[in-house]
C-alpha cells in the first residue's frame, strides 16, 4: 500500500468512525460507510489539512469513495 | 478552581469538532462551567450527543432557532435539568449558499436577506427573550460570535455580512435592555475560521490566505483562541463589559495592509 493510501485510509476512519479493515479502496463514503452530507465535508477538510492541500468545491463534490480521494491528492501533491 | 466554576452554560451551534461553539465549549469546560447543548433537527441529536460526551454533558436538547415554538420549549425542557442558567453562547449562522458566491446584488434576494437576518440575528434576541426566567438575578451574560464582514466589505461575504452588521447591532440593542438587570451582551468577532458553516463561502481558503498574509500576527486564529476569549467574555472577570465587539483576528481589523508584498 503506498503511503498516500495509506494516509487517506487512516484518515477516512477517523473522520468516519469505520474500522480501518472496512474502508477498501472501493468503498464509497456514503452508501458503505455511513457518511453523511456534513461528514463528507468535514472528511474534504481533514484531507486539506492532512496534505496542506486546496481541494475546490466543485473538485471536492466528485470525491465520493476512497480510490477517488486517493486519486485526487496523489495528482495534486505539492 | 477555574474562573467559570459553578457557572451554567447552554451552546447553540455545536455540529463539529471544527465548530467555533467547541472551541467555546473546551475553554469554558476547563475554567468549570458545566455545559448543555441544542441541535437542530432530529438527524443531527446523536452527532451532537457525541459532541456533548466530549465535555461530560448529557443535557442535549432540540432547537431549531427558525422556529419560535421550539425556542419557547428550549427553556422549560433546560430547567428539568438546571433551576437557572448563567451563559447563553449562540455560535448560529445561515443562508443558502448560492447567497454566498459572487456579486452581492446579483446574489441577494428578499427571501435569501429574510432567512440571513432571521437565523443570524433575530435568533439572539429570541433566545435571550425566552431565557430571561432562567438568567434573571445570577449576573448572567450572553455572549455571539461576529466576523469584521459585518463593518467592512469583502468578495462573496455578501448578505452574511448585512446580517452581521444586523447581528452586532442586536448586541447593543440587547445590551441596553438587559443591562439593568444585570444581563451583559457581547460578541467576539473572529478571524476567518475553516468550519463546516465557512464551507458554504466561496473562495474561503483565499480570504484564510489574505488574513494570514495581512493580519499583524501574520496567522489565522484558532477556535481555541476564541473560546478562551469567549470564556472570559462570560465569566465575572468581564464583568464590567457589555455591548461591546471584541476582536480574536490576530489584528486584522486595525490594518489597511500588512505588507505591500
Amino acid at each position: 500500500m503506498s503511503d498516500i493510501e495509506q494516509r487517506v485510509k487512516k484518515i477516512v476512519s477517523e473522520q468516519l468512525g469505520a474500522n480501518e479493515a472496512d474502508v477498501k479502496n472501493e468503498s464509497s463514503f456514503v452508501d458503505d460507510l455511513g457518511a453523511d452530507s456534513l461528514d463528507t465535508v468535514e472528511l474534504v477538510m481533514a484531507l486539506e489539512e492532512e496534505f496542506d492541500c486546496e481541494i475546490p468545491d466543485e473538485e471536492a463534490e466528485k470525491i465520493t469513495t476512497v480510490q477517488q480521494a486517493i486519486d485526487y491528492v496523489s495528482a495534486n501533491l505539492k | 478552581m477555574g474562573f467559570l466554576a459553578g457557572k451554567r452554560a447552554l451552546i447553540v451551534g455545536l455540529l463539529s469538532n471544527r465548530s467555533i461553539a467547541y472551541g467555546i465549549a473546551e475553554a469554558m469546560k476547563r475554567e468549570g462551567a458545566e455545559l448543555a447543548f441544542t441541535y437542530q433537527t432530529e438527524k443531527f441529536e446523536e452527532r451532537v450527543g457525541k459532541l456533548a460526551a466530549d465535555f461530560d454533558s448529557k443535557i442535549v436538547l432540540p432547537c431549531d432557532v427558525a422556529d419560535d415554538a421550539q425556542i419557547d420549549a428550549l427553556f422549560p425542557a433546560l430547567a428539568k435539568h438546571w433551576d437557572g442558567v448563567d451563559i447563553i453562547v449562540h455560535s448560529v449562522a445561515f443562508v443558502p449558499k448560492v447567497a454566498l458566491d459572487g456579486d452581492y446584488l446579483e446574489s441577494v434576494t428578499r427571501e435569501y436577506f429574510r432567512i440571513a437576518h432571521d437565523i443570524s440575528s433575530y435568533s439572539f434576541a429570541a433566545l435571550a427573550k425566552a431565557a430571561m426566567p432562567m438568567m434573571e438575578g445570577r449576573n448572567a451574560s450572553l455572549l455571539t460570535i461576529s466576523y469584521l464582514g459585518a463593518e467592512r466589505t469583502l468578495p462573496n461575504y455578501n448578505v452574511m455580512g448585512v446580517a452581521k452588521a444586523s447581528l452586532e447591532a442586536n448586541v447593543r440593542y440587547m445590551a441596553q435592555s438587559l443591562g439593568p438587570k444585570g444581563i451583559r451582551v457581547n460578541a467576539v468577532s473572529a478571524g476567518p475560521i475553516k468550519t463546516l458553516a465557512a464551507s458554504g463561502i466561496a473562495g474561503f481558503d483565499k480570504m484564510m490566505g489574505f488574513n494570514e498574509k495581512h493580519a499583524p500576527l501574520r496567522r489565522n486564529v484558532t477556535i481555541e483562541e476564541v473560546g478562551n476569549a469567549s470564556a472570559f467574555l462570560c465569566s465575572d472577570l468581564a464583568s464590567g463589559i457589555t455591548g461591546e465587539i471584541t476582536y480574536v483576528d490576530g489584528g486584522m481589523n486595525i490594518t489597511a495592509a500588512g505588507t505591500m508584498d
